[in-house]
């Protein structure tokens, strides 16, 4: 879905591209070049550590740990899992679901969902690249404690 | 050599971790592969239709537009065209890292780019249907609700901060790459 989806505004941007002006497209080609170069480090860095992190904390592994620790305990150790792993909201969902069944609380498990998509340790090599230590450090820095504060109030009104 | 070694040193940091791993627990170090093999084959479509894509909008898009559109005095409006940017279906936040890299480059301001990241990272339409199937729709609405006011007020408070101490290392590796 996502792939059709990028593939086709690709070909229909690359056509236009191509049809008003051929020394344009070939500029984007480089520039598009240049930057996959500068990347393909943190890139193979990213992948490594993705392996590494699910392969050590499988969602079983998570459910185990956040499931046992009940309370402010828990819902800090959910941030901290969330903020380290990056899994595919399909799978994050309904783990979140069962936690939620198996009687984790509406903090932890909104901390977990947040910081799980928001804030990505995994991702860090990547983003430093491409905007910045600075950037990154205060993105994640600041995504964690929103994260804590977005579930601190859904935990007092839910 | 050194220069490539320099260059590389995380993802040989990381294979030596495998290779410790490997011997240490087998079993581990297998799913670990196994995992990364998966993200790699996500990887390998996604990532050069991106920065293709990334290369045309740096070649065609006019500067000025981009800031009318997304830069430091497009306001509200910027703020509502970055937030709708990040919700449509388009993939992991890793693709977003070097589109959010050009439109800074073309004038985007701080603060919008961080609503753009963020609503990409947690407020995407499918992934939206997904949590109000698994978690109830109160969560959901509540979670997007919240979730969109705190990312306008990190994008503005990381705007007041990176102009009081800019990241000078980075700005200056970026001037001399172009």
């Amino acid at each position: 879905m996502t792939l059709i989806i990028i593939y086709s505004i690709l070909i229909i941007g690359l056509v236009v591209s191509f049809i008003k002006s051929k020394e344009k497209t070939k500029k984007a080609f480089k520039i598009a070049k240049k930057a996959f170069m500068k990347t393909a480090p943190s890139l193979l860095a990213v992948l490594g550590i993705v392996g590494l992190t699910l392969g050590i904390l499988t969602p079983e592994t998570i459910s185990g740990i956040i499931g046992s620790e009940a309370g402010f305990m828990g819902t800090i150790i959910a941030a901290l899992i969330g903020a380290i792993t990056l899994i595919p909201s399909l799978i994050a969902f309904p783990l979140a679901g069962s936690l939620l069944r198996a009687g984790a609380n509406v903090m932890t498990i909104s901390v977990f969902i947040t910081t799980l998509v928001m804030v990505g340790i995994v991702t860090m090599p990547m983003e430093i690249k491409m905007l910045g230590k600075k950037f990154t450090f205060l993105r994640n820095g600041l995504g964690f404690i929103a994260a804590i504060i977005i579930a601190a109030i859904m935990g007092v009104i839910l | 050599m050194m220069k490539i070694i320099k260059k590389f040193k995380l993802p040989i940091l990381i294979l030596f971790i495998y290779g410790v791993l490997g011997i240490s627990s087998p079993e581990v170090a297998n799913k670990s592969f196994n995992v990364s093999l998966t993200y790699l084959g996500e990887m390998i479509f996604i990532i050069p239709p991106v920065f293709i894509l990334m290369g045309l909008m740096e070649v065609w898009i006019p500067k000025n537009k981009i800031e009318n559109l997304l830069g430091k005095e497009s306001g509200i409006k910027g703020i509502i065209i970055s937030f709708v940017l990040g919700t449509l279906p388009t993939g992991p936040l890793y693709v977003a890292f070097p589109m959010t890299a050009s439109l800074l480059k073309k004038g985007a301001s701080v603060s919008n780019m961080i609503v753009f990241l963020g609503s990409w990272a947690t407020l995407k339409v499918p992934q939206l249907l997904v949590e109000a199937e698994f978690l109830g729709v109160p969560f959901m609405v509540l979670r997007f609700v919240l979730t969109f006011i705190m990312l306008v007020l990190m994008g503005v408070f990381m705007q007041f901060t990176l102009k009081l101490s800019p990241d000078k290392a980075f700005l200056e590796s970026n001037n001399k790459n172009n």
